[in-house]
């Protein structure tokens, strides 16, 4: 992969990092992602 | 390009100051990432999960949230829960996140901001015979990605589908999970409660994170080279990751000196399997080997310019 089309990837998947990262606040994916976090995450302990 | 030259015990000096320099700069860095991810000591104490805000906000390394000690998300735990309930919300948010982090700074995650490496290589450390890198360990670095596809992937959707929310890496493997989450909660006095409810899927992880954490002492970070999906995802962004160990090519004389010092299977430095401790820097004869920030040279010698290239 040459230097430029590096760079020119680079920055494409940037912009859809960040255009992810906005519909996904606006979708509510970020409270999801707290509602989850909140509480005691009974699969990572191992309770059945 | 043209460079000073210094004499043999300068250079030998240099060579001695890095060598203690720059291991103990990455120890330091993980320490504080780790503290940084569990800034909630209070929670260490009263055996309770910290539930404010930032925990809307992932961290980049592998560090569950259960931990009582996390002041935010795990993003492997939270991309499958994203995954697992993606039939009613795609998984944006997660997905950019990790797009963005492996932009930044892919696997150099995985050597400096991630405390399950920094337990994994601090398990190591242990005087013990170690088992060295082989064909055999290079083979097995391919399983973590059977384990991204399968168990990040796709049996939380298979599960999602059915409308039933299966997080199937945290729930059958993870040993960050069993370590930070289960363990420190449930030895906690406070929790006597849901120790009750620990059976056989928890003595189950916790027997898979005693043979991951005893298999550490003898073979370096044998969880994060062989099972870490998280790896997995950011060694896709080896080639075009900002941040790491870049190789001048004008420099180096494929002497392999590199590859036989890295302690993990590359193939080539800053490969895929690469987590830039940058013990590589050191042991190039040809001085080829430095830690970028981009165009920047954090450590190691400087790149020459494009135009002083052959």
């Amino acid at each position: 992969m040459t230097m430029i089309r590096k760079k020119v990837l680079w920055a494409v998947l940037f912009a859809v990092a960040v255009v992810l990262i906005v519909l996904g606040v606006m979708n509510g994916g970020a409270l999801d992602v707290l509602a989850k976090a909140i509480k005691i995450c009974s699969e990572c302990i191992g309770l059945d | 390009m043209c460079w000073p030259k210094r004499s043999r015990s300068a250079r030998s000096v240099s060579v001695l100051t890095d060598r203690v320099k720059r291991p103990l700069t990455r120890r330091l860095i993980q320490l504080y990432s780790a503290l940084l991810y569990n800034a909630h000591l209070r929670g260490f104490v009263e055996g309770e999960i910290y539930t404010g805000p930032l925990k809307k906000i992932c961290v980049p390394g592998l560090n569950c949230y259960s931990c009582p000690g996390a002041v935010s998300a795990c993003p492997l735990g939270a991309l499958q829960n994203a995954v697992a309930s993606s039939a009613d919300r795609p998984a944006f948010y997660v997905v950019g996140l990790l797009l963005l982090f492996g932009l930044f700074l892919g696997r150099v995650i995985c050597g400096y901001l991630c405390p399950f490496g920094l337990i994994q290589e601090l398990l190591h450390k242990l005087p013990t015979k170690k088992v060295r890198k082989s064909s055999l360990t290079r083979k097995l670095s391919r399983v973590k990605y059977m384990i991204l596809l399968v168990f990040v992937l796709a049996v939380p959707v298979w599960f999602a589908l059915k409308r039933v929310p299966l997080p199937a890496f945290c729930k059958y493997i993870c040993p960050a999970g069993t370590l930070e989450g289960a363990v420190l909660l449930l030895l906690h006095p406070a929790n006597s409660e849901l120790r009750a409810l620990a059976g056989g899927l928890f003595w189950w992880k916790f027997s898979l994170m005693a043979v991951i954490l005893a298999a550490c002492v003898f073979v370096y970070r044998a969880f994060c080279r062989f099972l870490c999906p998280l790896g997995a995802i950011y060694g896709l962004f080896s080639r075009i990751a900002l941040l790491g160990v870049k190789v001048d090519p004008v420099r180096c004389t494929d002497c392999g000196a590199c590859v036989r010092a890295c302690p993990t299977d590359i193939l080539k430095v800053g490969d895929s399997e690469c987590v830039h401790c940058g013990n590589c820097i050191d042991v190039c004869p040809e001085k080829a080997i430095s830690f970028c920030a981009g165009k920047i040279v954090l450590h190691g010698p400087a790149l020459p310019e494009r135009g002083q290239q052959k």
